[in-house]
């Protein structure tokens, strides 16, 4: 069995699932929710190399180059709001985060 | 490879912008917070240069740059010009507060300054790429300025939780992006709206890949069902931080959905159609019937930005010229007014510091009425009362709807105003009817008071026979550009 486009496709289909529920089902900790956005992120950029390979085109690896740099900014602006968080709240339990509601 | 420059004259404003922002940046490292008050001057100053060069330098003929990556044409001039009139606002707003607040910092304007320049960079994008980075500068810096008020627990919560969702968004985004670069094979939005044409159908993979971006992109705007962070962001962030979100980002947020839907993906009408009707319908109703309840004027303003999201999509859906037509000139007027009730907003000062509730507005007529007056107008503007500024964006919106034949969007749109119109009349009543409470300080600076005013003219009947005309023939010039 050779490894086509379409396997590619399903681990990131599954990786960027997987980002997603991460987000939304966990209840503890904000530093997973960090992580699930890097693995979706991640999902995309296996998608973007693999059509690249598959459509012979360069662009694909171009653009998730683009993307690794711009997570990369994107988790420093995550954590560095995480500790501002942390020293006016003194914890970072995803439900602590309620004052404001409605 | 070539080593030939690219064209830089339509990128022109964009430079000015970008080397101006980090050599104000240069300059704020040297001189410490002192120097708020001087780094805010240059920053309106660099938007005034940008705004100058790109009216009279740049124009409005349709130039491609960067291998067709970056566009300029009317549109975008149009769009860019609201975008700097928005940010330099909300600049002049926040000395007072910034300084009262104890977070007069050099920063902000600089990142204001950077958001700016991320939203020029989305309104001119002509490929998915230029898009990402575009809109990954604007959204990472509004992030941080949500947060910007990093003691005061409610701001770094804001900050958090717009993180977070906007990350998630931005995500969303991205992967429908590769779905729409695999299956269509491009990036470019012409060369993706020919091969969208020459095929019989598009693929499902692209029709999957377009409905990821729109939930990207409908996140941006603030549009039902991705609205979850508006009211808690616009609640905990710095007011004049607030009227800054509420303005220049939702201009170029649209902008860029009308852009993308109107070019790329011209040929799918039919396809993008019923979902921008659907996020336009559910926005309505959530900006309307939600903001009944509320108590918080931030979290009013943030339901009826909302709302409003979705009277300017009415235009979207309608998928002609003419709805884009609308929609620019809806956004235009949306502006004053959001600018003009954030202004009003910042004067809301007792001794004890800021209040936020519209009880506190109790009787205001009494202690302050030309304020009373000011919001009252206002609110109507928002209300769409006939002969407002606000009366006109809808009416044109809900013109374009109809003659393109959704009939029963205008309908729904007529009728929540209805409701909408409620909620604005009974801020106008605790104004004018209700026993007065104490007075505000009057610390907010002239600024305010001047924006409060100019705002306050352009949103009056007056406007009808000075400033309608004039923006409506500089929204179709702008429509015009978009090649349909």
């Amino acid at each position: 069995m050779t490894i086509g486009l379409g396997h590619y496709l399903t681990v990131a289909a599954i990786l960027f699932v997987f980002g997603i529920f991460g987000i939304f089902l966990n209840r503890k900790n904000v530093i997973i929710i960090l992580m699930s956005v890097e693995l979706m992120l991640l999902a995309v950029n296996i998608n973007l190399v693999a059509f690249s390979t598959h459509l012979n085109d360069l662009v694909g690896q171009v653009f998730a180059m683009f993307v690794l740099t711009v997570a990369a900014a994107e988790a420093a602006i995550g954590l560095a709001i995480l500790v501002v968080y942390f020293r006016s709240r003194g914890s970072i339990a995803v439900e602590d985060i309620n004052q404001m509601k409605g | 490879m070539t080593g030939e420059m690219p064209i830089l004259l339509p990128v022109m404003p964009e430079l000015i912008m970008g080397i101006g922002a980090m050599l104000l940046l240069m300059l704020g490292v040297f001189q410490g917070d002192k120097s708020y008050g001087q780094m805010a001057n240059l920053s309106i100053l660099l938007m005034v240069v940008t705004a100058f060069v790109m009216l009279t330098q740049v124009g409005g003929e349709r130039q491609l740059t960067f291998g067709g990556m970056f566009v300029t044409d009317a549109f975008a001039l149009f769009a860019k010009t609201l975008v700097l009139v928005g940010s330099s606002v909300a600049i002049l707003m926040s000395a007072s507060y910034m300084r009262q607040a104890g977070i007069a910092k050099f920063e902000y304007p600089i990142l204001i300054l950077l958001a700016t320049l991320g939203m020029m960079v989305m309104i001119s994008a002509n490929n998915l790429m230029s898009l990402y980075v575009g809109l990954e500068l604007q959204s990472l810096s509004l992030y941080v300025l949500a947060a910007l008020n990093r003691d005061r627990s409610r701001s770094t919560e804001a900050g958090l939780k717009y993180f977070v969702l906007g990350a998630l968004s931005s995500g969303m985004l991205l992967y429908g992006i590769s779905l729409i670069y695999g299956f269509a094979g491009t990036t470019d939005f012409d060369t993706l709206a020919t091969t969208l044409k020459a095929t019989n159908g598009p693929e499902i993979g692209v029709i999957i890949g377009m409905v990821f971006l729109m939930a990207g992109l409908a996140f941006k705007v603030s549009a039902v069902p991705f609205h979850m962070w508006t009211p808690d962001v616009y609640e905990g962030s710095p007011t004049p931080v607030t009227a800054f979100f509420a303005a220049a980002p939702k201009v170029a947020a649209l902008a860029l959905f009308v852009r993308v839907m109107m070019t790329g993906f011209s040929s799918m009408a039919a396809e993008w159609q019923q979902v921008v009707v659907f996020i336009s319908i559910a926005s309505m109703l959530v900006g309307s019937f939600v903001a009944l309840v509320q108590t918080n004027i931030k979290r009013l303003m943030a339901y009826s930005s909302i709302g409003h999201i979705g009277y300017a999509l009415v235009g979207l859906a309608a998928a002609t010229p003419a709805g884009v037509e609308a929609l620019l000139i809806y956004i235009a007027i949306y502006l004053t007014m959001t600018l003009g009730s954030f202004g009003a907003i910042l004067t809301l000062r007792r001794s004890e510091g800021m209040v936020e509730d519209i009880s506190d507005l109790s009787g205001l007529s009494q202690t302050n009425l030309p304020l009373a007056i000011g919001i009252a107008i206002f609110m109507f503007s928002l209300a769409g009362i006939p002969l407002l500024a606000g009366f006109w964006g809808k009416w044109y919106v809900f013109l374009a709807a109809v003659e393109a034949g959704l009939i029963p969007l205008a309908v729904i749109g007529v009728l929540t105003s209805v409701v909408g119109a409620f909620y604005y009349l009974r801020i106008i009543k605790v104004m004018f009817f209700d026993e007065p409470a104490p007075a505000f300080e009057s610390s907010h600076g002239r600024a305010v008071s001047g924006v409060i005013a100019v705002a306050a003219i352009v949103n009056s009947p007056v406007s009808y026979f000075v400033l309608i005309g004039p923006l409506v023939a500089a929204a179709s010039w702008a429509a015009g550009s978009l090649l349909f």
